[in-house]
């Protein structure tokens, strides 16, 4: 095994090389083994790439990383083995190694990616944050990036819900990207995997992003596009989705939202429309696991006066000088309110003076 | 006669040491000496003296001439002497009366002319000389009226040196300077024109700035830029209550000190606001100088000091502000003594959410989380925890602007700040405070107790909204001063409430 992560780990070798050579020898121990001679019979490699591997050769710490990288219980998946998720092989351009820590996605059930931007609106993430939760409560797996806005707020819906949900990094799987979104990487491990086709120690370089979105839309049936701009990696996924043949779906927003201008471009050339978490589902052909009353917080019966202050509210961030000249009532009466209603866990102060509804 | 003195006062810091100007003109080689301690100002004076005196047209013998300032401890500074010095020698010399300066303190600049000049810091020294038993003081006449602030003392207002001698020989009477048909012809400047009834819209703001008011809280305003912050600080002294003539003195004994006070009308009667720019360094702010001088925060002193961009502030000039604002003075050590200056004022602070201002509009705002991080945290914690009261000023729309009916203008409000600082004055009579926010620890419990419905929503709150135990005090002194102004026996958990709304930023709060 030793081997594999060995040769799984050579950075300057293209995945393809890297599956021909393996299909040709058989092993990660034939190939470190391998002899001058064969190794120039190999017209498909470059002087470069003997180099590599030669060199590489002398690598002599092999053993005490592959027992740290045991000890960080990572797994190595190579694209031949059976425990290689099958939607990924299906894609030309599967990797040819993958890093798991954690479990595997479950390849019976259906998945849905959420993805979009990361400096994103409340109201995306907010939206992001329901469906993963509707789905990942239905059984759906949510697959997305971990990344901070809309991909974080999905995930972290899905595992309010206990669902299972999976990361696709763009460094290795030991390395915490975004920082501060450590308390959901160790949540996802507990509830599903961090997956990454780079090797273990390898920094989250901006070059590997666009490449890990192949994955995250491979893993998936359908992807779902919550807020992106025009020309952003979302709307990248979206594209490779499409290639990879899978259903996309963008979330509606304001016309005058540049937020939501990427979703609205997606939904003009064909993609499906998301209207409710439970639609989706049945388009799914997902069996419906009653939904969650959406409205259940309202029923904890607000004062009519109460209920004024909260119908002003939006998922879109509402001054309290706004609500203050909306309901006519002194800034007093509304700042205690909102505070009341912040407590009872209906609205949240988003920066300072602006609040949200909660959901 | 050939010893004589007068005497005179030097200004430290708002302290004033009364001097005695000794002069001895006696037979010798023609000379004429200066000890006593003196900064080169004060040395300078010999040459001014002597030449003013030729001037005007009074004898000074080729003598000896010795002038000593006592005590010879304290170190003389300024141009306010020369007067002194020259009557001190015209008095040894015999041109006026010996006698004639009997409990009396002169103070003033002496042009080579012999015209006498105006000086800084005439009112603290006349204030220092009445409590020392002086019946007169001689000032240059533009300092008159400053002079004349203070009651039962004669002040002698005189245009030269020449005029001074003839009253003092009896010859041409200089009547004291009264206020007397002078009074109130005051110049409206241009903030009292200001009122809260140019501001439309903002109500909360408006409502936040009459509670920080009447409570004596420190505001934090935060908002896009245009928004009207500043516009909003500046109103703020109009809805303060109108300062005691007391205060007024001590207002203007600052002032006096830097020279900024008017000739005609001295007394400042309105309080002060005072627009610091960011650059400002520790010393502009707090007072210095090896003679420290007061600095913006005294200057500020009874009213309110104003700090726009806060962020843009060096954080060390941010953190010698922490000190006054517990203390309500500034406490500054030289190796030759230390030097107290009040500084009791509200301090209102401006704040952009984001470099760019626009946040949490993500359309519109520009800003990396990293980047808002960074410039938030110019601003310490413990600072920030000092802001009693924050509030959103949002930018103002068109329909606001627009609207007819006039907004509550300045005088209604602070109608009713001046009833809760009424309330508070009655409530705080036995001990040394006067408004809410100068309470300590231990009387926070004693008169901001809560009812059980409202100990439940502290809880809750904490729990939820992750309060500590300093923005804890901060809330229930607000929630105080709001029972105030609802004049609440009680603090009632609505009070609380918005008191909670008030609470100051944390930074986690930004970067979701």
């Amino acid at each position: 095994m030793i081997y594999e992560y060995w040769f799984a780990g050579l950075k300057p070798l293209s995945d393809e090389k890297k599956k021909r050579l393996r299909g040709i020898f058989g092993s990660g121990r034939e190939l470190f083994y391998l002899k001058e001679k064969e190794l120039s019979a190999l017209s498909f490699l470059t002087e470069k790439d003997r180099e590599v591997l030669k060199k590489a050769k002398k690598d002599t710490g092999l053993s005490e990383n592959y027992e740290e990288i045991q000890k960080k219980g990572i797994r190595l998946l190579l694209c031949h083995n059976n425990s290689y998720p099958e939607s990924l092989k299906k894609i030309k351009d599967h990797p040819y190694a993958l890093y798991v820590k954690g479990k595997l996605p479950d390849g019976k059930r259906k998945a849905a990616a959420i993805v979009g931007a990361r400096r994103c609106t409340p109201y995306g993430e907010e939206m992001a944050r329901i469906y993963g939760y509707e789905l990942a409560r239905a059984g759906v797996e949510i697959i997305s990036g971990m990344a901070k806005g809309i991909d974080g707020a999905g995930q972290r819906g899905a595992l309010e819900a206990g669902g299972s949900t999976f990361a696709v990094l763009g460094c290795g799987v030991d390395i915490c990207y975004p920082r501060d979104h450590i308390g959901l990487y160790m949540d996802i491990q507990q509830n599903g995997g961090i997956l990454s086709e780079q090797c273990p120690g390898e920094p989250p370089l901006p070059c590997y992003f666009p490449q890990r979105n192949r994955i995250i839309s491979a893993l998936s049936d359908v992807i779902l596009v919550m807020e992106a701009r025009e020309k952003s990696g979302s709307l990248i996924t979206a594209d490779l989705g499409l290639e990879q043949g899978k259903d996309i779906y963008a979330l509606p927003g304001p016309a005058s939202s540049v937020l939501s201008a990427g979703c609205h471009r997606l939904i003009s050339q064909g993609a499906g429309i998301l209207l409710s978490p439970g639609e989706l589902l049945n388009e799914l052909n997902v069996r419906i696991v009653k939904l969650r009353e959406n409205n259940n917080k309202e029923k904890k019966e607000l004062e009519t006066i109460e209920n004024m202050v909260y119908s002003c509210l939006d998922l879109f961030p509402r001054s309290v000088d706004g609500i203050v000249s909306d309901t006519g009532l002194p800034p007093g009466k509304v700042l205690e309110i909102l505070t009341t209603l912040e407590i009872e866990g209906m609205a949240k102060e988003l920066s300072k003076g602006y609040y949200i509804k909660i959901m | 006669m050939a010893f004589s003195y007068v005497s005179s006062a030097a200004l430290l810091g708002l302290h004033v040491e009364l001097v005695r100007v000794e002069a001895d003109v006696s037979n010798g080689l023609p000379m004429f000496h200066m000890v006593g301690y003196l900064s080169s100002e004060v040395k300078e004076a010999s040459e001014r003296v002597r030449t003013a005196i030729h001037n005007s047209e009074l004898s000074f013998p080729p003598k000896k001439t010795v002038i000593n300032l006592s005590p010879a401890t304290v170190k003389k500074k300024g141009p306010a002497f020369d007067l002194p010095i020259a009557l001190s020698v015209l008095l040894s010399v015999g041109v006026i009366p010996p006698d004639c300066l009997r409990k009396t303190l002169v103070i003033g600049e002496l042009s080579l002319d012999g015209r006498v000049r105006k000086v800084k810091g005439v009112l603290p020294v006349v204030l220092e000389a009445k409590k020392a038993g002086f019946c007169t003081c001689i000032l240059p006449e533009e300092n008159a009226a400053e002079g004349a602030l203070v009651e039962d003392i004669q002040i002698i207002g005189t245009q030269s040196l020449k005029e001074i001698c003839l009253h003092l020989k009896g010859e041409q009477l200089i009547d004291a300077y009264s206020h007397e048909g002078k009074a109130d012809q005051r110049k409206p400047d241009g903030n009292s024109l200001a009122d809260f009834s140019d501001i439309k819209g903002q109500e909360t703001v408006k409502r936040a700035a009459e509670v920080a008011v009447a409570g004596g809280h420190n505001l934090l305003l935060m908002g896009p830029p245009g928004s009207g912050k500043s516009m909003i600080a500046g109103r703020i002294p109009t809805i303060l209550p109108s300062p005691t003539r007391e205060e007024c003195i001590e207002i203007t004994k600052i002032y006096s000190v830097l020279g900024m006070v008017d000739e005609e009308q001295p007394l400042i009667r309105t309080r002060p606001f005072r627009n610091v720019h960011h650059a400002a360094t520790k010393a502009a702010l707090i007072g210095g100088g090896a003679v420290p001088s007061p600095g913006e925060i005294s200057l500020a002193h009874g009213g309110v000091l104003f700090l726009d961009e806060l962020a843009e502030f060096q954080k060390p000039v941010l953190e010698v502000l922490r000190q006054p604002l517990e203390e309500h003075k500034i406490r500054i050590s030289r190796s030759h003594g230390s030097y107290v200056f009040p500084a009791d004022f509200i301090l209102v602070a401006a704040l952009n959410p984001c470099p760019c201002g626009n946040y949490p509009n993500m359309e519109k705002c520009t800003c990396s989380e990293s980047q808002i991080r960074h410039y938030l945290g110019r601003i310490s914690q413990p600072f920030l925890d000092r802001m009693d009261i924050c509030v959103e000023v949002p930018g103002v729309r068109y329909e606001e602007l627009s609207r007819k009916e006039a907004p509550e203008g300045s005088e209604d409000i602070r109608r009713r700040v001046c009833r809760a600082r009424e309330i508070q004055r009655h409530r705080y009579q036995e001990m040394d405070i006067s408004v809410n926010a100068m309470l300590g620890m231990k009387k926070i419990e004693e008169y901001c107790r809560l009812d059980q419905e409202g100990e439940a929503l502290m809880k809750r709150a904490f729990a939820v909204l992750g309060l500590t135990a300093r923005t804890y005090h901060k809330i229930l002194k607000v929630a105080r001063t709001i029972a105030d102004l609802d004049e609440s026996e009680r603090v009632l958990p609505c009070h609380l409430g918005e008191a909670v709304g008030y609470r100051t930023i944390d930074k986690k709060y930004w970067g979701r």
